[in-house]
């Protein structure tokens, strides 16, 4: 009988299903993997030391660009780190925003995991239904930052401008008539609110079809169930946080917990799996999307009623208003000081996390009271997860790894840093 | 929270006497200073204790304090910090972040590395594994060595690369750049061509510096 020996199989760089630049080297017993190594740092651009070398403020776009799929709360943890040094009391309307962005790009996040996920262990219409409804909220970001992606809306002490009173319009073209536009833009006719009200009252059934094709589908299911089972004991053990704690049955949720901005204000519930699997985190989070809605909910019926400022009254902070910039020698020098100069944060350390769409993003900073950070150092959940991806294959066939990377949702602007 | 802050206080300084060297309460986030002899023993005590049950490591940080608040002399500025260059011990720590579950509470510990020139700290992998990969990064970035590391690797520079880019003598630009060369048709390393600059100097105002806390 030939000699049969284990070999190792590379599996990326370039490869779809691995979410971005992932190299795994594979130590394979026929098709069962015995060790797998994940190669990281192919996307690491070293944030933490161009955070040392610029100011408070110019480091913020950068947040934007690590977990680049759930850009807002990036920025938030990192905001909250700054306002903790500065001991800063940030509006109430601010942090209602803050927190609906932050919900916002929860379901954003999930929706993408949701279609890629899918489509990485076989299922096509998920995907496209999934990027149906998160055009919509690319819109919302548009609107209030500029930008679909990268934001920079969070600034320390509140965010950068109040929500606008209308919603970009689509124009006809050759694709679309007058009257198609004119259907396309029905919900977009009146503020942001609006459009986010008409956003949530129509969400909970687009959540409907994507678990009417995927929950008691068979084939979602033997791709998923008993597939990268992590006992509550390992998840702890191995630093899981989000729904990869969730999942396994541990009911731990920051947002609860350790509650920031106005989440003890907000009434949402912590869904919990009992497996441990690859479904449970699934269910998880598909339930995670309903509860955001929810907030959003509450976000827009108490935005709706109380109007006030989004950012504190401290130019040394942030900057004063354009028209009084334009009028006041002052205003003019604060204004210069703050975007030359930058913030000066006191001496000190803080450590600030939130419940990210992944896990505990957290921003730890250490200042001299200087005008940059002296460190920083981003926690990033993935890294803890993709850390783990080694004990999660073990025993599993290739095909599952692609079903383990999937579940844990990784993004590599995160894990790279 | 407060209250669970007094109460994890009082705990520690309690179940370890003698080898706290300091233990302070910042803005609500208590920091825990140890030596390194210790550390192995405090740790594993931190997340067995009843009292304390830290189960998670959420983070693990290395730092190189060699210019913490000291003389500034980059790009014209010219204040100095009020913090006294030699507040640290050593130039190298490496601060836990620590979560107890159980009693919903954070505590950050740091540790000094004693020696400069070759950081050496024990490995707290057998107590958390989720450290395997912080460790490997702080190796990397910084070049402490953890002793007892399972597989003490770099993780996140590029295969080959050399030195610990993140101490604060590496600079920002690095030491070498990599193009392509046509004439030897293959990817090649060369000293970087870019000047460094500092577009904003980094300056240190003095305290409550415009009404700032």
């Amino acid at each position: 009988m030939a000699e049969i020996k284990n070999y190792t199989m590379n599996f990326g760089p370039q490869h779809p299903s691995a979410h971005g630049v992932l190299r795994l080297v594979l130590e394979l017993d026929g098709e069962v993997i015995e060790r797998a190594d994940p190669h990281i740092g192919l996307l690491h651009r070293g944030t933490e030391k161009l955070a040392e070398h610029k100011t408070y403020l110019q480091s913020l776009p950068y947040m934007d660009r690590l977990d680049y799929v759930s850009m807002m709360c990036n920025e938030h943890a990192y905001v909250m780190a700054i306002e903790k040094l500065l001991a800063l009391e940030v509006p109430v309307r601010a942090q209602y925003i803050r927190v609906m962005f932050d919900e916002i790009t929860r379901v954003m996040n999930h929706l993408l995991w949701l279609g890629a996920h899918a489509l990485d262990i076989g299922a096509m219409t998920v995907f496209l239904y999934a990027f149906r409804e998160r055009e919509d909220l690319m819109d919302v970001y548009e609107a209030v930052s500029g930008a679909r992606l990268h934001a920079a809306y969070y600034r320390p002490g509140g965010v950068y401008r109040d929500l606008p009173d209308s919603m970009p319009l689509y124009q006809a073209s050759k694709i679309h008539n007058a009257k198609a536009v004119k259907k396309m833009n029905e919900n977009r006719e009146g503020s942001l609110l609006d459009f986010m009200e008409d956003f949530t009252n129509r969400f909970p059934a687009c959540v409907d079809e994507y678990e009417t094709l995927l929950t008691d589908n068979r084939i979602w299911k033997q791709r998923t169930v008993g597939i990268g089972v992590v006992t509550p004991e390992r998840a702890l053990a191995l630093g899981f946080s989000g729904p990869m704690l969730r999942g396994s049955g541990i009911v731990w949720d920051l947002r609860k917990k350790q509650p920031y901005e106005v989440y003890n204000r907000l009434d949402f519930d912590i869904p919990v799996g009992v497996e441990g699997d690859c479904y449970d985190r699934y269910l998880v989070r598909v339930e995670e999307m309903r509860q955001s809605n929810r907030i959003i909910k509450q976000c827009i019926s108490w935005l709706r009623q109380n109007p006030g400022p989004v950012i504190v009254n401290n130019f040394k902070v942030a900057p004063p208003k354009r028209e009084s910039m334009k009028q006041n020698m002052e205003e003019l020098i604060h204004h210069f000081k703050l975007f030359t100069e930058g913030m000066h944060v006191p001496s000190g350390e803080a450590y600030a996390a939130v419940e990210h769409p992944k896990g505990e993003f957290g921003i730890y900073i250490i200042s001299d009271g200087a005008n940059k950070p002296y460190r920083l150092k981003i926690r990033a959940p993935g890294f803890a997860h993709i850390a783990a991806l080694d004990e999660m294959a073990r025993g599993h066939m290739i095909a599952d790894v692609v079903a383990i990377i999937g579940t844990q949702d990784i993004v590599f602007g995160e894990v790279d840093r | 929270m407060a209250a669970n802050l007094t109460l994890l206080t009082t705990n520690l300084t309690t179940i370890f006497a003698n080898q706290i060297v300091s233990l302070e309460n910042m803005l609500g986030e208590l920091t825990l200073v140890v030596r390194d002899i210790d550390m192995l023993e405090v740790l594993t005590r931190l997340r067995d204790d009843p009292d304390l049950r830290f189960e998670q490591m959420i983070d693990l940080c290395g730092v190189d304090y060699c210019t913490y608040g000291g003389e500034i002399c980059e790009g014209g500025a010219y204040l100095k910090s009020d913090i006294a260059p030699d507040a640290y011990p050593s130039r190298f720590a490496v601060a836990y972040h620590l979560l107890s579950l159980t009693h919903n509470i954070r505590l950050r510990v740091r540790v000094f590395a004693e020696d400069d020139d070759l950081p050496v700290l024990s490995s707290v992998v057998n107590i958390w594994p989720c450290a395997n990969w912080y460790e490997r990064e702080a190796f990397d970035l910084y070049g402490i060595v953890f002793n007892d590391h399972p597989d003490l690797r770099r993780l996140l520079t590029d295969y080959g690369f050399v030195g610990n880019p993140f101490r604060k003598d590496f600079p920002l630009s690095g030491h070498v750049e990599m193009r392509y060369d046509p004439e030897q048709q293959r990817v090649i390393y060369q000293p970087v061509s870019i000047e460094p600059r500092e577009l904003v100097p980094r300056i240190i105002r003095e305290e409550h510096y415009g009404g700032l806390k």
